[in-house]
């Protein structure tokens, strides 16, 4: 509906996009419909527009997860060291979950990502914005036990 | 012993901060620029050194510096390329993260070189430590007059900012870094016109890797001569060498381009772990075509890599044991591939999808001998027939190790299991 006003968009304005995006998933938690809504007014772009942009970068989450998003790397350099595929299935059996899931206490979302940029100090994975390196089974337990520590 | 130059500082305290970074000789390049060059000669002097692009296409930087537009009417702009993604690479978060400072005169000097008045930092999304000291790295940079109005009293102005990725690989390509940086999907642009005449906001524009701008405060300190000297003759000056997989000390090396590939794996990074036998080297990141033990005393170079039929990439050397199960390998490079490839052409979307499937069903034992043909069709069409490089950098490896190890495809068919570890 608003194709005019998204060619006259000001590129410095329309760049801001991304760091939009990242602002409002970080005030409602994940991108609700309202939110991409209410970036596309700010921007003035189509909603149709910021919601592609949306789908299209893996780090914006269109749909809710739980407070700790775990993600696995399942690259080359973490599987030949014993993480990837086995760090995720240790994490499965440990949540009772599977990928792209959450724990029915909202605490854990499992996902999977490619690499880190971490190899040489793999198995790697992310929580939320942290990144850990050289995980063990024993370095997982512990991980889990500190986060939830932090919600009894 | 190498000198280090790159990763001097590495092992300092507070390697990051800009006093540490003063304390030894920083910042003096840039001061040494202003006060004595102009920008054509510090362009001759990146050409003379030989400096040629570490993000993986081996460009020689003073010839992309000289295709920049001389005229001061038309606005230019600088973009560092932090979104290192190609696995088994991890140079670009170490330099960021240890020493930002190294790369941000990097960027003063080649925006004054070629006329630049904004630069900016793409990093990838995932980089959260990255995105700190980089903004960090920038505030005390502008605090200490290195960046903004009238760089230390000479006249010349530049603004640096940091933009964030959001998670897509693709945005390491330079005309897709600059699509998400002017906040659009990361999908490749049409290749020419090339970003040094239609770059960002279709003005010119220099993209460079974060190891390729941290070489140029050295060039100017201690000049292209010295630079050139280290190498080989086609590939001149340090190198961050990132080895991963089943060596006994992973990890980052700076060593001289040319280095013997024995050597690296060997004398620095210990051999292999457990004293297994090794089976195949990736050299260059997962893009390269695999090299087999017996190619160990090749020179890790630009141009003897590529003679061997592989690349030197990002210099990201991964090691496979005996153990490892080269189907499975595969299947996780093509994992990546297609779950990075960006959807914008129907070659590289359906070649790295239709791929996926074949070894998925090869790995898990359900695979048929045609499997393994079609798989090789599919790989040598993709081949220079997709929009960007990413067809290539997705069939190559594949290709390769139906060269090296198709006798593993097809005890996989037969047998329905791996070779290896059974
Ligand atoms: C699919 C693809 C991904 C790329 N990813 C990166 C990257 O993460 N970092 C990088 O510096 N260059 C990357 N490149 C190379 C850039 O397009 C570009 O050549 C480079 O940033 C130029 O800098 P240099 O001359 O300093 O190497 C990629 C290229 C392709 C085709
Ligand atoms: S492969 Fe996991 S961090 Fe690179």
């Amino acid at each position: 509906m608003q194709p005019l006003e998204a060619k006259i968009a000001d590129p410095a304005k329309r760049s801001m996009l991304l760091t939009a995006l990242y602002i409002a998933q970080e005030q409602y938690g994940y991108l609700t419909k309202e939110a991409i809504e209410r970036v596309a007014t700010r921007l003035g772009l189509p909603v149709a527009d910021v919601y592609s942009m949306a789908s299209f970068y893996s780090l914006y989450r269109l749909q809710p997860t739980g407070r700790y998003v775990l993600q696995v790397c399942e690259g080359l350099s973490c599987h030949l060291v014993g993480g990837a595929d086995r760090l995720v299935d240790y994490l499965r059996k440990k949540l009772g979950i599977e990928v792209g899931e959450t724990t029915p206490d909202g605490l854990f979302t499992l996902q999977t990502v490619q690499c880190l940029a971490s190899c040489g100090t793999s198995p790697a994975m992310r929580v939320n914005d942290a990144l850990y390196e050289n995980m063990t089974a024993e370095k997982v337990d512990e991980l889990l036990d500190t986060l939830r520590g932090y919600h009894v | 012993m190498f000198e280090k130059v790159l990763t001097r500082n590495f092992s300092l305290p507070r390697s990051e901060s800009i006093d540490t970074y003063l304390a030894n000789g920083g910042y003096q390049a840039l001061q040494k620029v202003l006060r004595e060059y102009t920008p054509e000669q510090v362009i001759e002097m990146v050409t003379a050194s030989g400096l040629r692009g570490r993000g993986g296409a081996g460009f020689p930087a003073g010839r992309k510096w000289a295709f920049i537009p001389k005229d001061p009417q038309i606005e230019k702009y600088v973009c560092v390329n932090t979104d290192e993604g190609e696995p088994g690479t991890f140079k670009d978060r170490e330099l960021v993260e240890k020493d930002p400072h190294q790369v941000i005169e990097g960027v003063i000097i080649a925006s004054y070189a070629v006329g630049a008045h904004r630069a900016f930092v793409y990093i990838r999304g995932e980089f959260f430590l990255g995105v700190k000291r980089w903004i960090k790295a920038i505030d005390d940079a502008y605090a200490k007059g290195f960046l903004g109005k009238n760089i230390l009293g000479s006249g010349f102005s530049l603004d640096l900012s940091v933009h964030r990725g959001a998670g897509a690989y693709i945005c390491g390509e330079e005309t897709a870094l600059i699509e998400s940086l002017e906040g659009k999907r990361g999908q490749p642009r049409k290749k020419p016109p090339y970003p040094a005449s239609v770059g960002l906001w279709g003005k010119p524009t220099l993209v460079h890797n974060v190891e390729t701008l941290a070489n140029v405060p050295h060039i100017i300190n201690r000049g292209a001569e010295w630079y050139a000297s280290i190498g080989t003759p086609k590939s001149t000056g340090p190198k961050i060498f990132c080895v991963s997989g089943h060596v006994k000390n992973r990890g980052i090396f700076e060593l001289p381009l040319g280095v013997p590939l024995r050597e690296i794996l060997y004398e620095y990074a210990g051999g292999m772990a457990f004293d297994k036998k090794l089976k195949a080297v990736i050299p260059g990141g997962a893009s390269t075509p695999m090299l087999t033990p017996d190619q160990l005393d090749i020179p890790m170079a630009f141009e003897t890599l590529e003679a061997a039929g592989t690349m030197l990439g990002t210099g990201a050397i991964i090691v496979m044991n005996e153990d490892t199960c080269m189907v499975d390998v595969a299947r996780r490079l093509m994992r990546f591939f297609a779950h990075e490839s960006c959807g914008h052409c129907t070659p590289c979307r359906t070649g790295t999808t239709r791929m996926l499937a074949l070894l998925e069903d090869l790995e898990h034992g359900r695979g048929k001998a045609e499997d393994i043909e079609r798989l090789e069709e599919i790989a040598s069409k993709m081949r220079g027939l997709t929009f960007c490089p990413m067809g290539d950098a997705a069939a190559n490896p594949i290709l390769s190790s139906l060269k090296l190890f198709r006798d593993e495809y097809e005890y996989h068919v037969k047998y329905k299991r791996c070779a290896v570890a059974a």
